[in-house]
């Protein structure tokens, strides 16, 4: 029925809350302990060991692999050195985001790209004419995020390469206790973390080795609420949450341009030709109808909303994922895609998209709030992404 | 002389019955004459062999309009549709494509065979399911004329136009293309798995002598997608009881309503006056008086039968002996002793309880109409399956099945007619070449009951054994269905109206044609 990741042996019987999730026709556990609590706070506090197997993963090789990428993509992905790694944004001929993921140099000629969902169809599609192979190796490539400040030492612990080189955003071919493995510092999580993939077949001794060494660290294993949570502090969006994916979209009005998702900064509209180049310029000089920002509830104009009913506020410690109006004064401008409590900032922050006059840092807003069954709108303030941002996620 | 009636309904099939239904919901006096024992025409169950129940002719609710069930509250009157969610196209090598309901084990399925199919799939899902909502206020509307410029003509053309307006250039690509491309030639620029596209293509080819490389056939493609549009009301799926129990329902509400139903009641013609129809004289001689008339019988049958070449135009009735019936499908009712047991997928298992498709490739698909081309049934005909008693256990007695194979081509013009010996040679042709895929079938069958468009013809009275009253081909639809001019469910004759399949939308246990109709003369202050 649905496929079980490489690391399902080691992870079904952690998996104590028996809350599963499906991703991309995948079964991961939502949570492994009764409550995300704990594993959300070794994201933040030790290390976090989440199993990312079910991402899409395209290996893109030959003398054109780079020009292909680069037809698709709205990042320049030919001016990428060997072992850089590059998180973009994809879009359809009319400039409409199709998906988002990364995009791993791994020698001259050969390139990863890892997605939210399927994209073969579209690469081939592009590839005409062009000398360039393009295999699908979701299935055979494991993949495991460690993730949080002390993934480092964890991970020092097995690699035989020096880490403390490894810059943000960067990749090395490594080995871990023998096994062949790439390990690139990046994550999903907004921390300190890395990410290694490796071929399915070592998927249990490198869990098992990690677990080993990482216990004294604090090595927990997490789930996907947890990392929920850190990707809304990281301000990152999540397809099919945050948006939709001009390739799904019913009607236009679900579609978003780059621009509208704070992702102007991968277009690099002066690169040779790419897929939406024409539509995006057009974009970049209109300027964007909507914005992706933050927004932070007043935790005072939320204790009042409750206080009226004679209760506590209540806050959702499992973050959300709807279509939550957000007004100013008696007009909606907006609607929040994700949210929840931040256990580390304490603050209600939220995900939204907001008409561009209104998504300016420090714009009030209020985003609409169920209290006691009754309809509220609560005071909330545009604020900078990401709500969290440490030093060590680059140092 | 004042009417018993204030409309009498020819024929209780379930469009008929959709008619009398919403006419006397609002108020008339309506009486359905059924020839047969029972009502349902084509949506019929039958206990066919002792404990053995069977959808004799259709055997899925796929298009049956939503409005219809809520109008006439149908679930309170006893429909129950059940899921029907995969389609299992087994294959001659051993293996087999499954299609599922669940878009993670279906992309799963795909791309066993093609990744790319996998991909492509639910895009080509999308855009289908795109183009047939903007298509699908067609179905519901009574077709205007565009040679006409009568005010109600030209409203319902500027509403169409603005409708066509609105959709993007994608969908208007898309339109266009499935108006004039065959089906394969479509789903070629889509897929490469063969028994994907054959397996869609078939849908395109149900009910009429075309096959899939045949131009036009891309459109009927989109039917299947407005099934699923309501996909959320879940109108697709297996009637509980058969499809005769979808007619019992519309029975049991037009009854609530206050229609009257006579079965065993046939009617030898309609009665005409001044060019006027004032009722239907029975075959017993009985005459029943109406101010209007309506018959469910199919274009040719009405016109040529019923009324009479005397009372109407030559033009018109030339146009209604050209109009196309063409009979190409069969139905093969099989009472099981056990499941049958596929080679692809041993043993019991979802795969039992959704559709079974016996089309490995387009040219299989191909090869079974080009016999039919030529006045034979086809050696390797396709055949579409259904295993009710897996969805609806009270079909046969317990342990035991029923299977429903709608089988095609079977041409009604057959070479030397549709002779006992043929009938039973295509039966063996149906099952042999089911056998192929699940060998103890032979073995297990108890009865057999063989349903050509020979025996749709004298069971039914459908012309030629057409399951849409006429072949739903683009030069036969909308405000061209049945004779280009008279698509508004009125006739030459003066309060005689027609009501089923053979007009606008068409076939296919919709009901729409009769709530059209019904809707019709409403308007009209009846």
């Amino acid at each position: 029925m649905l496929k079980t990741t490489p690391f399902h042996r080691r992870t079904a019987p952690l998996c104590a809350s028996h809350a599963w999730r499906r991703w991309a026709g995948y079964v991961v556990a939502s949570s492994y302990e009764l409550t995300h609590e704990r594993e959300y706070h070794a994201i933040r506090s030790s290390a976090a060991l989440l199993d990312i197997s079910p991402l899409y993963k395209y290996l893109v090789q030959g003398k054109d692999a780079a020009r292909l990428l680069d037809r698709v993509v709205t990042r320049d992905v030919g001016r990428a050195q060997v072992g850089e790694v590059l998180y973009t944004a994809w879009c359809d001929a009319a400039g409409k985001v199709l998906d988002d993921g990364t995009i791993a140099r791994l020698d001259g000629e050969t390139f990863r790209l890892t997605c939210a969902d399927p994209n073969l169809r579209w690469l081939e599609d592009n590839a005409l004419g062009l000398d360039v192979a393009i295999g699908d190796v979701s299935e055979r490539t494991a993949a495991l995020a460690l993730q949080g400040p002390a993934s480092r030492a964890v991970l020092q612990q097995l690699a035989d390469t020096d880490l403390g080189d490894l810059k943000y955003f960067r990749l090395t071919a490594s080995q871990l206790r023998g096994i062949p493995v790439t390990i690139s510092r990046t994550g999903y999580t907004g921390d300190l973390g890395f990410e290694i993939w490796l071929d399915a077949a070592h998927a249990l001794a490198v869990w098992d080795a990690l677990i080993e060494v990482g216990a004294a660290f604090g090595i927990t294993p997490a789930g996907m609420l947890a990392l929920d949570l850190a990707r809304i502090e990281a301000g990152l969006m999540l397809m099919d949450v945050d948006y939709v994916s001009a390739r799904k979209a019913l009607v236009e009005s679900e579609k978003s341009s780059p621009f509208e998702l704070d992702l102007g900064w991968t277009v690099n509209l002066h690169k040779a030709h790419f897929v939406g180049q024409r539509a995006l310029a057009a974009q970049a000089r209109r300027g964007p109808e909507w914005q992706f920002v933050g927004i932070e509830l007043e935790w005072e104009a939320l204790e009042r909303l409750y206080a009226e009913v004679g209760l506590a506020p209540r806050l959702p410690t499992t973050a959300w994922r709807a279509s939550v109006p957000v007004y100013v004064e008696d007009d909606q401008v907006g609607y929040a895609t994700s949210g929840g409590w931040s256990p580390l900032l304490k603050k209600y922050i939220a995900l939204a998209h907001l008409r561009s006059q209104w998504a300016a840092p420090d714009t009030a807003v209020q985003m609409e709030l169920t209290v006691a069954h009754r309809r509220r709108r609560a005071a909330a303030r545009v604020v900078k992404k990401p709500f969290f941002n440490p030093e060590r996620k680059r140092a | 002389m004042s009417a018993a009636y204030d409309a009498i309904v020819i024929g209780g099939g379930h469009n008929g019955l959709v008619a009398a239904a919403y006419l006397a919901r609002a108020g008339k006096r309506v009486l359905v004459l059924e020839r047969r024992e029972r009502v349902g025409g084509a949506a019929l169950s039958e206990e066919v062999f002792p404990g053995f129940t069977f959808s004799v002719f259709s055997y899925v609710v796929s298009l049956l309009r939503t409005e219809i069930i809520r109008d006439l509250d149908l679930p309170r009157h006893g429909l129950h549709i059940l899921p029907l969610e995969s389609t299992l196209t087994p294959l001659p090598n051993g293996d087999y494509l499954a299609q599922w309901n669940d878009q993670d084990q279906n992309r799963r399925e795909l791309a066993r065979h093609s990744l790319r199919d996998a991909e492509a799939y639910d895009e080509f899902g999308r855009l289908m399911h795109q183009t047939a909502r903007a298509v699908k206020p067609f179905l519901g509307m009574v077709p205007p004329d565009p040679a006409s410029l009568r005010p109600r003509d030209l409203l319902g053309l500027a509403r169409l136009g603005r409708h066509l307006r609105r959709l993007g250039a994608e969908q208007c690509h898309t339109l266009h293309k499935l108006l004039t491309m065959s089906s394969a030639d479509y789903l070629d620029q889509w897929f490469e798995t063969e028994a994907l596209k054959a397996t869609k293509a078939a849908s395109g080819i149900i009910g009429t002598l075309l096959g899939p490389r045949s131009p036009g056939t891309a459109y009927v493609l989109l039917h299947h997608y407005m099934g699923e549009i309501d996909g959320v009301f879940r109108a697709w799926g297996f009637a509980k009881g058969g499809n005769g129990s979808v007619s019992a329902a519309i029975a049991g509400a037009a009854r609530a309503f206050g229609a009257q139903i006579r079965t065993q009641a046939p009617v030898a013609q309609v009665l005409i006056e001044n060019a006027r129809a004032t009722g239907v004289a029975l075959e017993s001689g009985e005459e029943i008086r109406a101010s209007r008339v309506l018959s469910n019988a199919d274009p040719r049958r009405t016109f040529l039968q019923l009324v009479g070449e005397q009372h109407l135009p030559a033009d018109f009735t030339a146009a209604i002996r050209r109009f196309k019936f063409r009979g190409a499908s069969a139905k093969v009712n099989l009472a099981l002793g056990e499941a049958p047991n596929f080679t692809c997928l041993p043993g019991s298992g979802p795969h039992l309880r959704g559709a079974i498709s016996i089309s490995p490739s387009l040219d299989y698909l191909e090869r079974a109409y080009d016999q039919a081309k030529s006045g034979e049934f086809s050696c390797r005909p396709y055949l579409d399956i259904i295993i009710p008693s897996m969805i609806d256990p009270a079909m046969a007695p317990p342990g035991k099945h029923v299977m429903s194979i709608f089988a095609q081509y079977a041409p009604y013009h057959l070479n030397g007619g549709w002779t006992d010996a043929q009938r039973a040679a295509f039966g063996d042709t149906v099952v042999d070449t089911l056998a192929e895929y699940a060998p103890n079938l032979k073995s297990a069958i108890l009865h057999r009951q063989v349903v050509t468009p020979a025996d749709i013809e004298r069971m039914v009275g459908l012309s030629e054994g057409n399951i849409f009253q006429g072949e739903l081909t683009l030069q036969q639809m909308f405000f061209l269905r049945p004779v280009p001019g008279w698509a508004r469910y009125k006739t030459p004759i003066r309060r005689l109206y027609l009501c089923g399949a053979g007009t606008h939308p068409g076939g296919g246990v919709m009901g729409a044609a009769g709530r059209l109709a019904a809707l019709t003369i409403l308007r009209e202050g009846a």
